[in-house]
């Protein structure tokens, strides 16, 4: 064990740069993010992942944002395991009419002001399930949805851009 | 001839069927059947239904043998095989939600996959009014001082949905009722009519962890109905992806378990790990998690030469990291405190459910479908199958640690066989309905693939069964008298799949 330690302290962290937030995200959350919430939360955001219905590829990558490599944490971003203690519902996978109460609650349980993203495919418009009886459909057909970001599943670096782009908003804009 | 050959040859064969043998009974024999099940000498491989019809998919350990057996429904009923053999008795009620299909003598008659939230009932029979919604009964349990804790279906982690109910005395845990369903899809009848390129999207959107291994059992399927052969390469390759898939997975679920023992150091290198092959994948495959990439008829991507160099350094710093890792796991009393004896599984019950992969080779099964149901490339390489009896969440680590070191082995070995050639087959129709079977081994255990084409090649009916099937039960055995606090870690042991289940 102290040598595991001790090579982790002089090995180089594998930690890589941030990627740049991509411009449509951004431009998307503008509209979305409105000031006030952001100047009381500064730049620390808690997220709640709900799986709304996801064949659990998505869960995958939004696990490997913690690791080494992604090291979310990093930026203030962190994974909460309560909604009441989140300012974002990180949600996955088309919505099975068996998840839609459950996410509702969860929503009606986080505190304002919050915002929600749903990440992959089928959480924009239930993906390849569209269309099934036991699926609603996207997200926001259940709650209303922030931001997208796509992908089947997204890669970390996809989320992690998306969710960077939470804490940066474009500056000059007017606080509401 | 064993004994299931000779329990079939009495049916009456469907010819179309391939490659096991299928048999069509009468419901006498079809009780016989459920005995032999009963009496353990057949594992319950699948039990799924057709419109009017079920169909069970039996294993004889002792001949290595595979068959299935059929039975048309009179008056929408068959003798329920859940009454004799218990492992049954949620396929039997996820028929009967979805087909109606009623398990005559089953005594648990309760809904499984229908919460009564679909608008509709037997979604594969045609549909029908929706149930009255009603509160889901959950099993009563008395006693002094019990009290129950229900937990999900939101859980606290970045997990599957799902819910747990635990009656418990103090923190022991003295029954655990699992409730599922939450994640149901609809997939079985999205299948219905699809062209099997959609077909095989699906599969491999069934359970995300298993896309390799879902894919390849449906393309399995699909290829035996219509007699196509894969090419050699493309066998390779789809090897290649399956081990690439299991280290993957058992990489990260090494450390997950480590970590809910709050041992978070190894969680944190294996994390490091599970990164590398899955960065490797999207460079050699173009996708991290190699989605869509079996296709009926072989594979959609080639390797090239840059990498195969990337795969074997990747197999060289796997082979430099574990030895650390493996040493910390073993050599930390604290964490052995937590892992040993815990969540203990008897070898009786493990082999009476036919649980799969880990979970059945850490409880004395010896059973790995590359080996004992062999499909190629797995005939053509050399590997060993780890199996200890020990049954604990400690047992269940080490084989995953052992399957890695094979896993290894066997990526270097499909490396070494791979020559130029074509990458995919024709599939064409027949022009007669046919029915194929497939079965993989996913890093969970076996993955199973029924598939009945109409004439046009299209799906006419698609089974997909998830190993979870056979060990989501059991995890409600091993909980018992454990404390509710080493639930986390019996469950991270056992990783059933919520959507693979749910379908
Ligand atoms: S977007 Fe893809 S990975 Fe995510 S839930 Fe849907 S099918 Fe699974």
């Amino acid at each position: 064990m102290n040598k595991f330690l001790l090579e982790g302290i002089f090995r180089r962290p594998l930690t890589e740069a941030a990627p740049t937030p991509e411009d449509s995200a951004l431009e998307e959350l503008a509209r979305a993010v409105a000031g006030a919430g952001r100047r009381r939360l500064g730049r620390s955001l808690s997220i709640r992942e709900v799986d709304a219905g996801s064949c659990n590829g998505c869960e995958l990558e939004i696990n490997a944002l913690s690791n080494a490599y992604y090291d979310l944490e990093r930026f203030g971003l962190r994974f909460v395991a309560s909604p009441r203690h989140a300012d974002v519902l990180l949600v996955t996978g088309p919505v099975t009419t068996n998840m839609a109460e459950a996410l509702k609650r969860v929503y009606d349980a986080t505190p304002d002001p919050k915002w929600v993203v749903a990440a992959g495919d089928c959480a924009l418009d239930g993906g390849c399930f569209a269309g099934s009886y036991a699926v609603v459909g996207g997200v926001s057909q259940v709650v209303p949805v922030d931001l997208h970001i796509p992908g089947c599943p997204p890669t970390p670096t996809d989320l992690l851009k998306g969710l960077l782009a939470l804490l940066d908003q474009p500056a000059g804009r007017p606080a509401a | 001839m064993s004994q299931l050959e000779a329990f079939l040859a009495a049916g009456r064969r469907v010819q179309h069927h391939r490659p096991w043998p299928r048999a069509v009974v009468d419901p006498a024999a079809w009780v016989k059947g459920v005995e032999g099940l009963a009496d353990g000498r057949w594992t319950l491989v699948n039990l799924w239904a057709q419109a009017d019809r079920v169909h069970m998919a039996l294993y004889e350990a002792a001949a290595a043998k595979a068959g299935v057996v059929s039975l048309d429904c009179i008056d929408g009923g068959f003798p329920s095989v859940g009454r004799g053999h218990p492992p049954a008795i949620r396929l039997e009620r996820a028929i009967q939600d979805l087909f109606g299909l009623c398990a005559d003598g089953l005594h648990d008659t309760r809904p499984w996959l229908d919460h009564g939230l679909w608008g509709q009932r037997r979604p594969l029979a045609g549909g029908g009014d929706p149930a009255p919604a009603q509160d889901y009964g959950f099993l009563p349990c008395e006693g002094e001082g019990l009290h129950q804790v229900a937990v999900g279906p939101v859980h606290a982690g970045i997990i599957e949905p799902g819910h747990f109910r635990f009656t418990a005395n103090g923190e022991t845990v003295v029954r655990l009722e699992e409730r599922l369903g939450y994640l149901h899809k609809g997939i079985d009848r999205l299948m219905a009519g699809a062209g099997l390129e959609r077909g095989a999207q699906l599969a491999g959107r069934t359970s995300g962890d298993s896309t390799v291994a879902y894919a390849w059992a449906f393309a399995q399927a699909a290829e035996a109905a219509l007699g196509v052969q894969v090419p050699e390469r493309a066998l390779w390759l789809r090897a290649v992806m399956a081990e690439l898939e299991r280290l993957a997975n058992h990489l990260g679920d090494i450390g997950a378990v480590c970590n809910d023992a709050a041992f978070a150091i190894i969680h944190a290198h294996t994390a490091v790990l599970r990164e590398r092959v899955l960065r490797a994948a999207d460079a050699c495959f173009g996708h991290r998690l190699m989605r869509d990439r079996i296709v009926p008829g072989g594979v959609s991507c080639d390797l090239d030469a840059a990498g195969e160099t990337r795969l074997r350094n990747l197999i060289g710093g796997l082979r430099v990291a574990m030895p650390g890792i493996i040493h910390l796991f073993d050599d930390t009393p604290s964490l052995k405190d937590r892992t040993v004896s815990t969540g203990r599984l008897t070898p009786k019950l493990a082999a009476r459910f036919g649980a799969g992969g880990f979970v059945g080779r850490a409880s004395g099964r010896d059973f790995d479908t590359r080996r004992d149901i062999a499909y190629a490339p797995y005939d053509g390489l050399a590997f060993e199958v780890p199996v200890v009896r020990s049954g604990d969440v400690n047992a269940r680590v080490w084989i995953r640690i052992q399957e890695v070191e094979q896993g290894l082995s066997l990526l270097e070995q499909c490396l070494a066989h791979l020559r130029p050639g074509p990458l995919r087959a024709e599939v064409t129709p027949v022009g007669a309905p046919t029915e194929g079977l497939g079965m993989v081994e996913g890093f969970r255990g076996d993955v199973f693939a029924w598939l009945a084409l109409d004439a046009e090649g299209r799906v006419d009916r698609c089974h997909l069964r998830d190993p979870s099937w056979f060990q989501w039960p059991l995890l409600e055995a091993v909980i018992e008298d454990n404390i509710i606090a080493d639930f986390p870690l019996c469950n991270k042991s056992f990783n059933c799949s919520y959507s693979g289940h749910d379908l």
